[in-house]
């Protein structure tokens, strides 16, 4: 157990690409945490999509011993949060759990957006933080414009800022000086009962689900029979210890360590974060006030793109919700689809994550329906239904008015395309609440409907950013407004895969967009395919599919046989690719494409 | 009705003086041939495939490429006699070379004609001088007009290609083009629509997004219609997709191919169908000169073979028979009874028809033969 003087628990805050996991990496290579042979980039992030998109999904962890210039050696606990606004619950808990935060700036690059919302966070944590200016060795690095930007923008002393370059390692023994020396160290009381906070939980395929804790007093050891306090659940602990970040046997963990134990608990939604953990014989009197579980806000269906696979898809949700108690499923059945589930999500790049992971390690085909947030359905008998699905929208004779959420906004964007950011939140229903400037920068807050933005709000401020743009937001709450169904139907066959809740304003140019797209993205039938969108009994776009006329190959010699066969071998392939509607086949990509909007 | 196949040679000569922009077929340019080798490959390889066949009866012989009319005329004549000292030539034995229309290759026809090709096809491909050289071509209208008067004087049958559905074209260049095609045609005449393929420069041009004009759908099937149309009215009908003849002129060789016949393929990247011992194999040569022209000198087997299921011959019978005006036995479509309410929907639509256990394409159907397979088939 290690002197409470001699550890420091911190996390580091910092826009996606600006240096966070390189950051890690050096400081777990510096202070021989991992043997070199045994390093590689983004040593934290184990997911193959993490290290893929170069983002941090899952929280992780880290202990390092650092012999200080003091002569003493200290216990530093680092916890890499991600920095996704989807993620930001795992973010906000982690911060509970430590007492600082490097606050990691582009030099280059300057304050983003995720930066913003991350840093109020910890300052919300009341952490001590320490600002990190990352690629001083960039040309481009402007380290007064940003420094005084730090200032500025998040409002606290840039002066001693430690410059780094994580990449070449310059700079990375001041930061862990700065560690030891800036932040504070942890408190509690070794003599108390036991009080320890779930932080998190992950299942491991060969040690069950481990469970990563901080201890706020006591002490606690292997053997130890403990009650997680909220869900009432005791478990003898199996085993207790640091990740460096290998798992490290530990006898015991007193006041301000973090570690993890295993104690033969089945599966990850029978912990639940934020729990109080204590001693089953000797329980602390007051429980930590906990947190409030994630709750998805995006819903779509998944379908199997072969029907026969529909098992397969099961198992492999059923897994992939073990590890993550953030995403919800239900099974859901559609006339045109057959078998698939409802599942809800923390934002779009959740959705795009869990959809890859089962593409890719399932091998499962996915047809993915037209993402919808959760709509609060006033009743005329003054009940209220939470609609996650349009294709369960009630009868409208019944329906008072209809609510949709509604977020905050922030982004931040070079002056030259403030124009095009402000149309763009203008377009989809924004309304501006805040406009300042902070260098060459133009810092924009919009009150936004959720539904605007779940499709591809990002991706259209990206394009029409060229990139330069970065983006935040928050939940804020409910409000009215004039809502209805859209359908498409092809062929005249609804196809319930691409109903949508929309606003009555932007009914007819959505409508008119997505039959456009669906029409490119149709291939040509031997008939001719009307595609139609409609509110109720109403076409209110409309756009033709002409049929095909000509396909025949104009050369077909001895040497096409064999290409020819092969060609048919192919097709009977992709045949399993496209779903049938009535007479139309329809391609798997065309679903979320067509949600897609140019502008 | 359909005859039996018969028994055909493919002789792939893989040189051209200039690679064509729209080819996608097995051609390269040399300077350095030694033709007196290229005989030897030949004569070696017809031996070597007498010995598996055994005798048989040779109904047609076809020499393409590349520019076969680039051949050395003695090693036409060697490959002939030594096909003919192997197999029996049948009386009507129909010997096709294809040629292209500049006046040093004219001037050779005699000789191929000496040296026993029987018929002659030509691939004048436009005829104005604009659109020739957009196709890469290196004759002109002019010298092609010419070198098909003289093939069509030297050989007791000729044809010749032309691509349409080209760059910038209009129905109305096509129809005035096609119309003094027609007047000046001999028995048969092959009209292809232009195909962008892969690999090829149009094909690289296309997708760089700088191939431009292509006609739009619709206009190509615009094309297509009246083609078919105007044809027909000057009694050279299509037999083929994009093949026409007046009846009895029809190509023996290429029937072979979609009739489900056999077909022996000599040269580098040649596709041929052998039945040997009861099993029908698939075969094929590589596509590099050099890597065939060794292994046949060496007298190796250059092929790799792959036998075919009763399934695959069947499909490649429907696929490559369903071209014919004639069409196929309706039998051979697999899993007959399974696709029955396809078949009944595609009669319904008009797109085939089914007669005396055949199945062929109507007038409507024939331009929209790969989504008739797609339901026959797939």
């Amino acid at each position: 157990m290690t002197d409470l003087n001699h550890i420091r628990n911190f996390s580091i805050v910092a826009h996606i690409d600006h240096g966070k996991s390189t950051l890690a990496d050096r400081l777990i290579q510096m202070t021989g945490t991992v043997a070199e042979r045994d390093m590689q980039e983004q040593i934290l992030d184990s997911m193959d999509i993490e290290r893929e998109r170069g983002i941090t999904i899952k929280a992780n962890t880290v202990r390092i011993e650092y012999p200080a210039q003091d002569g003493q050696t200290y216990i530093l606990n680092l916890i890499d949060t991600p920095g996704h606004v989807d993620f930001a619950y795992e973010v906000s808990r982690s911060m509970q759990a430590v007492e600082g935060s490097l606050l990691v700036v582009d030099a280059s690059q300057g304050v983003e957006a995720q930066t913003l919302a991350n840093v109020y966070q910890a300052i919300d944590a009341d952490h001590e933080i320490v600002p990190v200016l990352n690629k001083i060795d960039l040309p481009a690095a402007d380290i007064d414009r940003v420094s005084e930007q730090i200032e500025d923008v998040i409002g606290i002393d840039a002066t001693d800022a430690v410059q780094i370059s994580a990449k070449t390692g310059v700079g990375i023994p001041d930061v862990l000086e700065a560690i030891v020396q800036r932040l504070p160290h942890p408190e509690g009381d070794r003599d108390a009962a036991l009080k320890a906070m779930l932080v998190d939980s992950w299942y491991d395929p060969y040690l069950g689900v481990v469970v990563m804790i901080r201890v706020i007093d006591g002490t606690i050891k292997k053997g130890d029979q403990i009650l997680m306090m909220q869900t009432g659940a005791k478990y003898k602990i199996d085993r207790l210890a640091v990740l460096k970040p290998e798992m490290q046997d530990i006898a015991e963990l007193g006041p301000g360590e973090i570690g993890v134990l295993t104690a033969s608990i089945k599966q990850v939604r029978d912990t639940r974060v934020g729990d109080t953990i204590t001693h089953e014989k000797k329980q602390t009197a007051t429980a930590l006030p906990g947190f409030k579980p994630a709750q998805p806000v995006v819903f779509c269906g998944l379908f199997p793109v072969d029907n026969a696979e529909f098992e397969d898809l099961r198992e492999a949700i059923e897994k992939l919700a073990l590890n993550d108690a953030s995403f919800s499923y239900e099974m859901e059945t559609s006339a045109a689809l057959g078998f698939g589930f409802r599942c809800g999500f923390l934002g779009l790049l959740h959705l795009e994550v869990i959809r890859d992971r089962i593409e890719r390690e399932y091998d499962i085909d996915l047809i993915t329906t037209a993402p919808s947030v959760i709509y609060h359905v006033f009743m005329r008998d003054g009940s209220m239904i939470e609609l996650h699905n349009p294709a369960d929208m009630p009868d409208l004779t019944h329906v008072d008015h209809i609510e949709e959420p509604r977020i905050k906004a922030t982004i931040l964007v070079p002056d030259e395309y403030l124009g095009d950011v402000l149309k763009l939140c203008q377009d989809r229903r924004g309304i501006q609440q805040d406009l300042t400037y902070a260098g060459t920068r133009a810092m924009v807050v919009y009150d936004l409907p959720l539904n605007e933005v779940v499709f591809d709000f990002y991706d259209r401020l990206k394009s029409v950013t060229k990139g330069y743009a970065s983006f935040d937001y928050q939940m804020t709450g409910y409000r009215q407004d004039f809502l209805v169904k859209m359908q498409i139907l092809v062929n005249d066959e609804p196809v319930d895969a691409l109903s949508m809740m929309v606003h009555r304003d932007r009914a007819e140019s959505r409508g008119r967009a997505m039959c456009e797209k669906l029409k490119e993205l149709i291939p040509r039938h031997m008939f001719k395919i009307p595609i139609q969108a409609a509110i109720g009994g109403r076409v209110i776009a409309r756009e033709t599919l002409s049929a095909l006329r000509k396909d025949v190959t104009a050369k077909c010699y001895g040497g096409d046989a064999t290409r020819k066969r092969k060609l048919l071998e192919k097709q009977k392939a992709g045949k399993k690719k496209m779903r049938q509607f009535g007479k139309v086949e329809i391609p798997q990509e065309a679903f979320i494409n067509a949600l897609k909007m140019d502008s | 009705m359909a005859e039996l196949p018969g028994f055909g040679l493919y002789v792939h000569w893989p040189f051209c003086q200039a690679k064509c922009p729209y080819c996608d077929f097995n051609s390269h340019v040399s300077t350095q041939i030694d033709h007196a080798e290229w005989a030897r490959a030949y004569e070696m390889e017809i031996e070597r495939l007498g010995e598996e066949t055994g005798e048989r009866r040779l109904n047609s012989v076809f020499f393409g490429g590349g520019t076969p009319s680039l051949m050395d005329p003695q090693t036409v004549e060697r490959v002939l006699s030594s096909a003919r000292r192997v197999w029996s030539f049948a009386n009507d034995i129909e010997i096709t070379l294809e040629a292209n229309p500049t006046s040093v290759e004219a001037d050779r026809f005699k000789s191929f004609f000496a040296a026993g090709v029987n018929r002659v096809s030509v691939g004048l491909q436009a005829l104005n001088d604009a659109d020739l050289k957009q196709l890469g071509r290196l004759h002109t209208a002019d010298e092609g007009r010419r070198a098909f008067d003289i093939a069509r004087a030297v050989f007791p049958r000729s044809s010749f290609d032309l691509i349409y559905a080209r760059q910038d074209q209009s129905l109305s260049d096509w129809e005035a083009e096609l119309a003094e095609a027609i007047a000046f045609a001999s028995a048969h005449l092959s009209l292809y629509q232009l195909t962008i393929e892969p690999g090829t420069a149009f094909g690289d041009r296309q997708k760089r997004g700088l191939l431009r004009g292509l006609p739009p759908d619709d206009l190509a099937a615009d094309m297509y219609e009246m083609t078919q149309q105007m044809t027909l009215d000057a009694g050279l009908p299509a037999y083929e997709t994009s093949n026409h003849a007046q009846a009895g002129d029809e190509s023996k060789h290429n029937l072979i191919y979609w009739r489900g016949g056999d077909w022996a393929a000599i040269g580098p990247g040649g596709h041929g169908r052998l039945t040997l011992d009861g099993s029908r194999y698939a075969t094929e040569t590589p596509r590099s000169p050099k890597e065939w022209l060794g292994a046949a000198l060496n007298g190796e087997n250059p092929e790799n073979r792959t036998v075919l299921s009763q399934e695959e011959i069947n499909e490649e019978a429907v696929m490559m028979g369903l071209r014919l005006a004639e069409g196929v036995e309706a039998a051979l479509i697999p899993q007959f009874e399974e696709k029955i309410n396809n078949i009944n929907g595609l009669a319904e639509s008009n797109l085939i028809e089914l007669h005396d256990g055949r199945i062929m394409l109507t007038a409507a159907g024939r331009p929209l033969l790969n989504a008739v397979l797609r339901e026959l088939l797939v």
